[in-house]
């Protein structure tokens, strides 16, 4: 599973950073990023589903399995 | 520099400046009075008003049945405005900033006069493109890392609270604890003084509401606001200290120092915009709590549940309505708007609106899928959403900890207020032996 932030619909209310700081950095700003290249260790697979389900601008998305 | 820049630098707003600043907020009382026909509400579909008694004492029966019926309320009241209460409508007008723009947020009977870019209280009354630069001075300043210091503050500040009402059978949750918090909390960061609370509350009251009276009485109040941001602003250019009004002082936008005007702004939103919500938030929750053993209960026993119920009092309880103005006359879903009317967003009726939502009447505490809207949605998401989380996060510990049983002492007695920011304002209740 991959994750990726879209930053024009991300506005900082940090739902995914509270829920999964793994996953989800933020910059000076407050804006999310995914970590890294955006995979998702399996055992986070939950977190980053619960992450993608609180957001409240449908800033997040789930890619599944493995980077192209 | 203009006479504001002028005065404040030398410490003292003059009659014409202090005129000008309460005609931005208030209004320009010269061009668009709009007498309000007040009167109590029976048609909730085409003359709708926030400030209703009914509304404020129970507003979801309202919305519940105009979600089903009629997507977009009207009223003549306020020189027109319209109520959008869908999820998906308001979130509509939250993302089109083309059509709606936020040069006031507040409803009253007066439209604000010619004050763009910067606006009554930037960022929040500011539109894009310059929005986006006076939003990214401050945001810095309210990240969850940049706020995560004030955590022991705050939780003392708490603690001090419930101190004062030790042993007492019956504590006011609203009066005696939650309205303290926020402005304690703000007055640190902004650096004034701790002994100024009182004060603050009165301006907040004045200026969110009050909405209902006329523009000379509205102005005569909110000039003591002016007055006193003004004082502080001048004994912080004489004496910059590490607070956030020094660097406000300092700070540049596009490679220049933002006027005095714009610092009054920003400096009036974070005292006004912090302050009722978040003790609305906090009051919500406690009320919700004392009629609710269940959940009461489960809160002492698992207080790691507490984030997740927080963010379903936001949700099922939000306080804030927003409100837009319309750029130009055009046509929304059938609605015929006209340039000035105004356009509620009644957050807190999406996040019941049960096509957005599961079970969107109920509070559920641990509820895992939770896109509420509470701190609004689009550029203009509340600054403050990380410091009002953290206070109610440490207000709901802090009580629970202390009052692990307690209950309304009179549900009669319980008092909401109305307009744009609702919470309880009086919420008596009786602490139980534990």
């Amino acid at each position: 599973m991959r994750i990726h932030v879209d930053g024009d619909k991300c506005q900082g209310h940090n739902r995914c950073h509270a829920l999964a700081p793994e996953l989800f950095e933020l910059d000076d700003y407050g804006t999310a990023h995914e970590t890294g290249d955006g995979a998702v260790p399996a055992h986070l697979e939950d977190r980053a589903r619960l992450a993608v389900a609180n957001c409240p601008e449908f800033a997040i998305e789930i890619m599944e399995g493995d980077a192209p | 520099m203009t006479d504001l820049d002028r005065e404040s630098a030398s410490g003292r707003a003059g009659t014409s400046t202090r005129d000008a600043a309460v005609r931005q907020v208030v209004g320009d009382d010269r061009t668009d009075v709009v007498s309000t026909p007040h009167g109590p509400v029976t048609d909730w579909a085409n003359d709708f008003d926030h400030t209703d008694p009914v509304w404020a004492a129970d507003p979801y029966p309202i919305w519940d049945e105009l979600r089903g019926t009629c997507p977009v309320a009207h009223t003549e009241r306020y020189g027109g405005a319209w109520l959008p209460l869908t999820h998906e409508l308001v979130s509509e007008v939250a993302y089109d900033t083309e059509h709606f723009s936020s040069r006031s947020i507040i409803v009253t009977g007066s439209r604000p006069g010619d004050i763009a870019p910067v606006g009554i209280a930037p960022p929040i009354s500011s539109d894009p493109p310059f929005h986006h630069g006076a939003r990214r001075l401050l945001l810095p300043e309210f990240t969850p890392k940049a706020i995560a210091p004030l955590e022991p503050f705050t939780r003392a500040y708490c603690n001090g609270l419930l101190d004062e009402v030790a042993g007492n059978d019956v504590v006011d949750a609203a009066i005696d604890y939650g309205q303290h918090i926020p402005v304690r909390v703000i007055a640190k960061m902004l650096g004034f003084p701790a002994s100024d609370a009182d004060r603050f509350r009165t301006f907040v009251y004045d200026a969110l509401e009050r909405v209902d009276r006329p523009p000379a009485e509205r102005g005569e109040t909110i000039g003591h606001l002016v007055d006193y941001i003004s004082t502080q602003m001048a004994e912080h250019q004489a004496e910059p200290r590490d607070d956030l009004t020094s660097y406000l002082l300092g700070a540049e936008m596009d490679g220049e120092v933002i006027s005095h005007r714009h610092v009054f702004g920003t400096i009036a939103l974070l005292l006004l915009a912090g302050i009722d919500t978040t003790w609305s938030a906090i009051g919500a929750s406690i009320w919700h709590l004392a009629k609710t053993p269940d959940d009461r209960e489960r809160l002492v026993a698992e207080p790691d549940l507490i984030p997740t119920a927080i963010e379903e009092f936001l949700r099922a309880y939000a306080p804030v309505t927003m409100a837009r103005l319309v750029k130009d006359d055009f046509d929304f879903h059938g609605c015929p708007m006209k340039a000035d009317d105004w356009v509620l967003l009644p957050f807190p009726s999406a996040n019941r609106d049960p096509e957005a939502f599961e079970r969107a009447d109920e509070v559920i505490i641990d509820r895992s899928e939770n896109r509420h809207a509470a701190f609004g949605l689009g550029i203009h998401r509340c600054l403050g959403s990380n410091l009002a989380r953290l206070e109610l996060r440490i207000a709901i510990e802090t009580w629970l900890e202390r009052y692990p049983n307690f209950t309304l002492a009179d549900p009669d007695a319980v008092r909401w207020s109305g307009g744009q920011v609702r919470g309880p304002r009086v919420l008596p209740v009786r602490i139980l032996p534990a």
